[in-house]
């Protein structure tokens, strides 16, 4: 079988060279020099205080030793309130954000909503996708005040964005067959979304709402920062005081609860598939 | 048991009664839990506040607008500081993540006893914690600059470059790797020829939207003294500047909706 | 020239894959395992150059014992050992070319390698191996752009490139069309014959193993049911390996059908 096509003579005694991921040559030049340019003007502009570095390093070892004797009992009353706030917080940010997130995903939904609803509302996700967590924050904190209302506020806010964008996503990549039969018995638009969209999107709602929770957890802890209730202000003051035993302490409570979310929405998951 | 017998007739339930009990009284617990919830935000505010909320924002409102336009040539350094520290951040982490996600899938890590654990436990810590405590915690250590928010920024995508990767490294296709092992191929040459090119477009996936992140994220890192664009919002706010501050807003807005403009059209290019 | 001596292997599952398996192939020999799914076909291919690792038992090569060897006295002999695979196995997002050095991955360094800086006598065989099986073209074409039989030629070149001693051919066919598949086989066993390989090739096919090979296993549940010439094939012998089933459709008509397939092929 050897086959006819080989018509050019063979390159024997040649080099071989890998052929270059970009093939026009002054195109990747371009770019190799120009990111290399930028790397060292990068570099340059950062002005590192090494030798405060090196001074910080003693800290930093303290800080790590800290992680060795958390000091859980000291602040306890202090932790307890801010973690209390912050579950506090995700909690009814969680299970507001969610409610209000899923008519705003179904009217983003090309394939559910008509036009106008469907630009209203992707319209709502971008600003809400747009600004971060932390900005919402800083200005519901001057609109209504300290405390954790702020923050409940901008956590469901955050919430509606993340979860009606992947959910209108869900809803348009669905079955069009199942809906249709739906449809095709007569159903009213509710009962249509009720029993060919709901049973689809299901596993997917439940699988995002937990993620959020999830998020929304990490999230309250820094929402403090800026005066927005939660554990935030409690580890702000920890550090501020170099106490870093106390801040171990909230650290790894604040990871434990994480990865006890992570682990229960893992069997939850596993539950509804 | 949807069908309960009634006499002659057969009724059919979606649930049968126990399930059913059982599912009211979730709800009712979620109910009570979100209530109590409820009550204890409601109790923390100072609702004369809230009630004058509508006055207030009108009056942040007049006073941020319109923007003070000239302020933006005060905010070239700190613009560049911020995609610096995305920028640097990202790449540092990725030169981190790569290490602790071989470690860290089954099929590549050294010791699934004793190592794989050690990685996890890398991954899911730097990944619980946002990015400003680390931030908080570096400017403790090493004090407030730029050179803090890299590194922040650095520790905070280690973990989720590294879950993504390990994720993309555990779905790489076995067959290939026992190729390249039968040739006779050194363990890091299965590496460089059976992994890697397995997991390349993954990999600059996950690279190019982690920058996406981490350039949101680093405009804020200024809040607690990290350096870029966040320092001046930060001031500004302090000096309730309002006009300032508006400027600063929409400069950040601008530069999430580039960044994530970007990203996409890396990622299509790449995939 | 390769000696199984008692080869077992018991998966962790308690399965035992192979028992007691003894085999002995003679320079030059094309050899074709038959049998039914699970029979072990796969396991003791791999057994041999420990990509499984046999339970008790020796593998001998050329007089080394391969199941004694440390890992880096298994990667040399492993390079004497050139492997195909039944999905090919190609790394997809390399090169043809990328593909086709990468046997030679024992003979040179890391960096080397890493860095593709291959010596020019390994880049001018690769090229005249895929000449010979008319890829040359294709050189520099992604491995995921060829089709199922390209692909497998590319796999074919990898093999040889490691100037091996014997191939060990795992399901060579099984995921081509017929033609194809004819085609492959010829040219594996054309390729022994010019370079005085031997071979182990797993078949499903028993037509096509018939065909091209000199000798044929038989493997049932591990152990070995048949060993003799192709001709030795009878509609019992085949009962014995495979189970009952009507043996003469698959045989008779196919030797006769062989000579118009081939013209057909060509």
């Amino acid at each position: 079988m050897s086959a006819p096509s080989t018509a050019a003579p063979l390159p024997i005694g040649q080099p071989w060279r890998k052929p270059p991921f970009i093939k026009r040559p002054w195109l990747r030049w371009t770019l190799i020099i120009g990111f290399i340019a930028y790397l060292i003007a990068a570099f340059l502009t950062i002005d590192v205080n090494w030798s405060r570095v090196y001074d910080g390093l003693e800290r930093g070892k303290q800080f790590v030793l800290a992680f060795t004797s958390p000091d859980f009992t000291s602040r306890s009353g202090d932790i307890w309130e801010g973690m209390i706030e912050s579950i506090v917080m995700t909690v009814a940010a969680s299970v507001v954000g969610i409610a209000i997130s899923i008519p705003i995903a179904l009217g983003a939904a090309r394939n559910v909503a008509p036009l106008p609803i469907y630009l209203i509302c992707r319209s709502i996700i971008a600003v809400s996708r747009a600004l971060q967590e932390i900005i919402v924050a800083i200005l519901l904190v001057a609109i209504f005040g300290f405390g954790p209302l702020a923050g409940f506020l901008t956590l469901s806010f955050a919430t509606i964005g993340f979860l009606s964008k992947l959910l209108a996503e869900d809803i348009e990549s669905m079955d069009r067959v199942q809906a249709e039969a739906i449809k095709a018995s007569g159903a009213k638009w509710t009962q249509w979304i009720n029993y060919g969209v709901q049973p689809q999107v299901m596993p997917r709602l439940i699988g995002l709402s937990i993620y959020r929770v999830d998020i929304n957890f990490r999230e309250s802890a820094i929402l403090g920062l800026v005066g927005a209730g939660g554990i935030g202000a409690t580890l702000n003051t920890a550090f501020d005081r170099y106490e870093y035993d106390t801040a171990a302490a909230i650290l790894i409570s604040i990871i434990v609860i994480v990865m006890a979310l992570e682990y229960l929405s893992g069997v939850i998951r596993a539950r509804v598939q | 048991m949807p069908v309960r017998e009634n006499g002659s007739l057969k009724v059919w339930q979606r649930r049968s009664g126990r399930e059913s009990l059982f599912h009211w009284l979730i709800w009712l617990v979620g109910i009570a839990i979100f209530a109590y919830c409820w009550q204890q935000i409601s109790n923390a505010t100072t609702w004369f506040f809230v009630w004058d909320a509508p006055r207030i924002s009108q009056d942040i409102w007049t006073r941020a607008t319109p923007p003070r336009w000239e302020y933006i040539s005060q905010l070239g350094k700190p613009i560049w500081d911020t995609l610096n520290i995305a920028t640097l951040g990202t790449i540092i982490s990725l030169f981190l993540a790569v290490p602790v996600a071989f470690l860290a899938a089954r099929n590549t890590t050294p010791s699934a006893l004793f190592i794989r654990p050690i990685a996890l436990l890398i991954i899911v810590s730097t990944r619980s914690i946002n990015s400003l405590i680390w931030a908080l915690l570096l400017i403790a250590i090493i004090g407030p600059g730029v050179f803090a928010g890299v590194v922040a920024i650095a520790i905070r995508s280690i973990g989720f470059c590294a879950k993504l990767l390990y994720e993309a490294i555990e779905e790489i296709d076995a067959t290939q790797v026992e190729a390249i092992t039968a040739t006779g191929a050194s363990r890091w040459q299965v590496m460089a020829y059976g992994i890697v090119p397995q997991i390349m477009p993954a990999f600059a996936g996950i690279a190019v939207f982690r920058w996406d992140i981490n350039i949101r994220e680093s405009t804020v890192l200024g809040l607690v003294g990290a350096g870029g664009i966040g320092l001046q919002l930060s001031s500004s706010l302090n000096v309730l500047a309002w006009p300032q501050v508006s400027l600063i807003l929409l400069v950040i807005l601008a530069a999430v909706v580039i960044s994530e403009w970007v990203s996409a059209k890396v990622r299509a290019a790449i995939i | 020239m390769l000696r199984l001596e008692k080869l077992v292997k018991t998966y962790k599952t308690g399965d035992q894959a192979l028992k007691a398996v003894d085999l002995d192939i003679p320079e030059g020999q094309v050899l074709a395992l038959i049998g039914p799914s699970g029979a072990g076909k796969s396991t003791l291919i791999r057994c041999i150059n420990r990509l499984v690792e046999p339970t008790t038992g020796k593998v001998w090569l050329d007089g080394t014992e391969l199941t004694g060897l440390s890992s880096s006295g298994l990667r040399r002999e492993r390079r004497r050992m050139g492997m195909i695979f039944q999905e090919y196995a190609l790394v997809e997002r390399l090169s043809v070319m990328e593909n086709v050095l990468s046997g030679r991955l024992g003979y040179v360094g890391f960096w080397r390698s890493f860095l593709r800086r291959y010596p020019q006598s390994d880049v001018d065989e690769a090229f005249r191996l895929l000449d010979r099986v008319g890829l040359a073209h294709m050189a520099d074409k992604r491995a995921d752009e060829l089709s199922g039989g390209q692909r497998q030629r590319v796999g074919i070149c990898r093999a040889l490139i490691q100037n091996p001693a014997v191939l060990l051919v795992d399901e060579p066919t099984a995921s081509l069309d017929p033609k194809t598949s004819r085609q492959i086989m010829r040219l594996i066993c054309e390729l022994c014959r010019e370079r005085g390989l031997a071979a182990i090739i797993n078949i499903h096919d028993v037509a096509l193993a018939q065909m091209f090979v000199q000798r044929v296993i038989g493997l049932r549940f591990g152990a070995v049911e048949f060993d003799g010439p192709p001709e030795g094939l009878t509609p019992e012998v085949l009962t014995t390996i495979y189970g009952e089933e009507d043996w003469e459709a698959t045989i008779a008509p196919v030797d006769e059908d062989e000579e118009t397939a081939v013209e057909a092929a060509e």
